[in-house]
């Protein structure tokens, strides 16, 4: 896998240095799935245990870790997290420190872990945000995927994770051409709202050309790579490397796209990730072109001449 | 830093509601207050942005730039709100375009010299006045997606005890470690989405060990508002929410907590 990630040692590589460590993202299942998308950027699967899951323990020590580095919000990831028998409690200690959110694909959940979520949700100051992730608007676009029955598996779990009033943020990869979106972006919100989903959360990522990706489609070309040159006047905090790192059970990695390539673990612990990282990937080409694909849309920074007061 | 006096009323987010403005002024004038200042974003969302201008002058209300300001100044292409979602940006844009058509050039000239923050120095406290966030104009600081120990790094980095934002259009304030705090002095440009139809603006009291912060509902002519807004072609959805109390537009921006408390 690490073969598709080419580390290109030139100098030229531009380098972007952990500006606010504003996220702290957790590999919570490792590479851990009950599913076998053929895009997933990492190649998730029932067996791909290339990343194992993080504990509890392991959790609460990098929350701990991170109060005194300032650190905001806090997302989990996998794999599909929901797999980790510690997820609920993880979740619910997050839910002391700070925001946090689960990206999901709702194909396991439980009723009696959505109500304690809820609880804990009601009792907590801070937003507990689900986001689940699917392929395509219909069983025929995100089947194929996803695989077999996922959509209607999928959609079970959005309307039970919208009876327990937690307003799911539903997040589809682009594997429609852009020209349609418009069309299949309504027909998807119209089906929601039959299905009892009154006021639908949609984010749409662009298709990371990553992992399982390069079989289906293809891989980055050579020239889709950053230059120092497109950096020029480039604001930086578009760019996930600039305000976030991710725990895994390997150690801290620069951002939840790259975990599988040589260069991205960058220490052990939280201080020691904070250095500079070469944007030298396929999958910075596509952070730079889209900007905060990984964020939730209410922790997007708007860029722009009113990036940062004069 | 500047000598400054003890209570101050802030309000961000006038979004062109000259109504709404007129009414906390009087009563701001009503209760007594030493300086009142605005936290950005005079113009956007209402009718007739050059109605908001007479009235900060009159009550000497001193600005400080919020991106709208920065937009509508420099005649920027956009409102650089910060919105990700396409519907978001829809309706963002038929605000920008007509708010930035219906500001004269002198208020264009003045939104431009607007500084990006004001620091005050108050009874030995550090306060630091700005629009979305210490270190970006446009940065949306909620209160259920911010962290104690992220807004306390925003304190420090800004050497601030007290913060004042806008930005979000929903006031919040958070008591922080070492007698800091950050306060989100809401808007009086539209309502809060809690389906109730006034407005906020914020009372900062300085003096003793604590810093009083109260926040003060400001009923205006609504009715009236969302008339004018009609009359200027504006869309009914920026109409239902002045005569609702309930956002209709700019939602996807929210964090949970914050959606779920409204209707839409």
């Amino acid at each position: 896998m690490a073969a598709t990630l080419p580390v290109i040692d030139d100098p030229r590589v531009p380098q972007v240095e952990l500006a606010s460590f504003d996220q702290l993202w957790f590999q919570v299942a490792g590479t851990l799935c009950n599913l076998t998308c053929h895009h997933c950027f990492i190649s998730c699967s029932p067996k791909n245990d290339s990343f194992g899951f993080l504990s509890l323990d392991e959790v609460q020590q990098r929350l701990a870790e991170s109060v005194p580095l300032g650190v905001n919000e806090y997302y989990f990831t996998g794999g599909e997290p929901f797999l980790n028998p510690q997820m609920v409690e993880i979740l619910i200690a997050t839910l002391e420190y700070g925001p946090a959110t689960v990206l999901t694909n709702a194909t396991v959940l439980k009723d009696e872990w959505l109500q304690r979520l809820a609880d804990a949700d009601a009792a907590s100051r801070f937003s507990l945000e689900f986001r689940v992730s699917i392929d395509g608007f219909s069983p025929e676009t995100n089947d194929p995927i996803r695989g077999e029955g996922t959509f209607a598996r999928a959609l079970r779990g959005i309307v039970k994770l919208v009876e327990y009033d937690f307003l799911p943020i539903i997040t589809a990869a682009r594997s429609w051409p852009e020209a349609d979106e418009a069309r299949v972006v309504g027909e998807f919100t119209e089906m929601l709202r039959r299905e009892g989903y009154r006021r639908p959360r949609l984010k749409i990522l662009p298709m990371l050309h990553l992992g399982a990706e390069v079989e289906r489609t293809h891989g980055y070309r050579p020239s889709e790579r950053i230059t120092a040159e497109m950096m020029k006047g480039f604001d930086r905090s578009q760019l996930i490397c600039d305000h976030a790192r991710i725990v895994t059970d390997r150690g801290v990695c620069v951002c939840p796209i790259l975990i599988e390539a040589p260069d991205a673990v960058l220490g052990q612990s939280l201080a020691e990730a904070d250095r500079p990282f070469g944007l030298s990937h396929g999958a910075c080409y596509t952070c730079y072109q889209y900007g905060a694909i990984c964020s939730n849309p209410s922790a997007a920074s708007g860029g722009g001449h009113a990036a940062r007061p004069t | 830093m500047t000598a400054a006096p003890t209570r101050l009323a802030c309000f961000g987010g006038i979004y062109s509601n000259y109504l709404a403005l007129e009414a906390a002024l009087a009563d701001v004038r009503r209760r007594g207050v030493d300086a009142v200042y605005c936290l950005g974003d005079l113009g956007a969302f209402g009718p007739h942005p050059d109605r908001v201008f007479p009235l900060l002058a009159d009550h000497d209300v001193v600005c400080v730039q919020g991106n709208y300001d920065d937009s509508v100044g420099n005649e920027l292409d956009d409102c650089q709100c910060g919105y990700v979602d396409p519907q978001d940006n829809h309706f963002a844009q038929i605000s920008y375009d007509y708010t930035l058509a219906h500001t004269s050039a002198e208020h264009r000239a003045y939104l431009r010299q607007l500084p990006a923050e004001i620091r005050l120095e108050i009874d030995s406290r550090r306060v630091l006045l700005c629009h979305g966030s210490p270190r970006r104009t446009n940065e949306f600081v909620w209160e259920s997606t911010a962290s104690d120990h992220f807004l306390e790094r925003l304190c420090r980095e800004a050497d601030a005890d007290v913060v004042l934002a806008t930005h979000t259009g929903i006031k919040w304030q958070r008591q922080l470690a070492e007698g800091r705090q950050f306060v989100n002095v809401g808007v009086l440009g539209r309502p809060e989405n809690d389906g109730r139809r006034n407005v906020w603006y914020t009372l900062v009291e300085f003096g003793g060990d604590q810093v009083q912060v109260e926040f003060v509902p400001v009923e205006y002519d609504f009715a009236r508002l969302a008339r004018e807004m009609a009359d200027e072609g504006l869309p009914a959805e920026f109409q239902e929410t002045i005569r609702t109390g309930w956002w209709t537009t700019c939602l996807e921006i929210l964090p949970v907590k914050e959606r779920r408390r409204g209707a839409f």
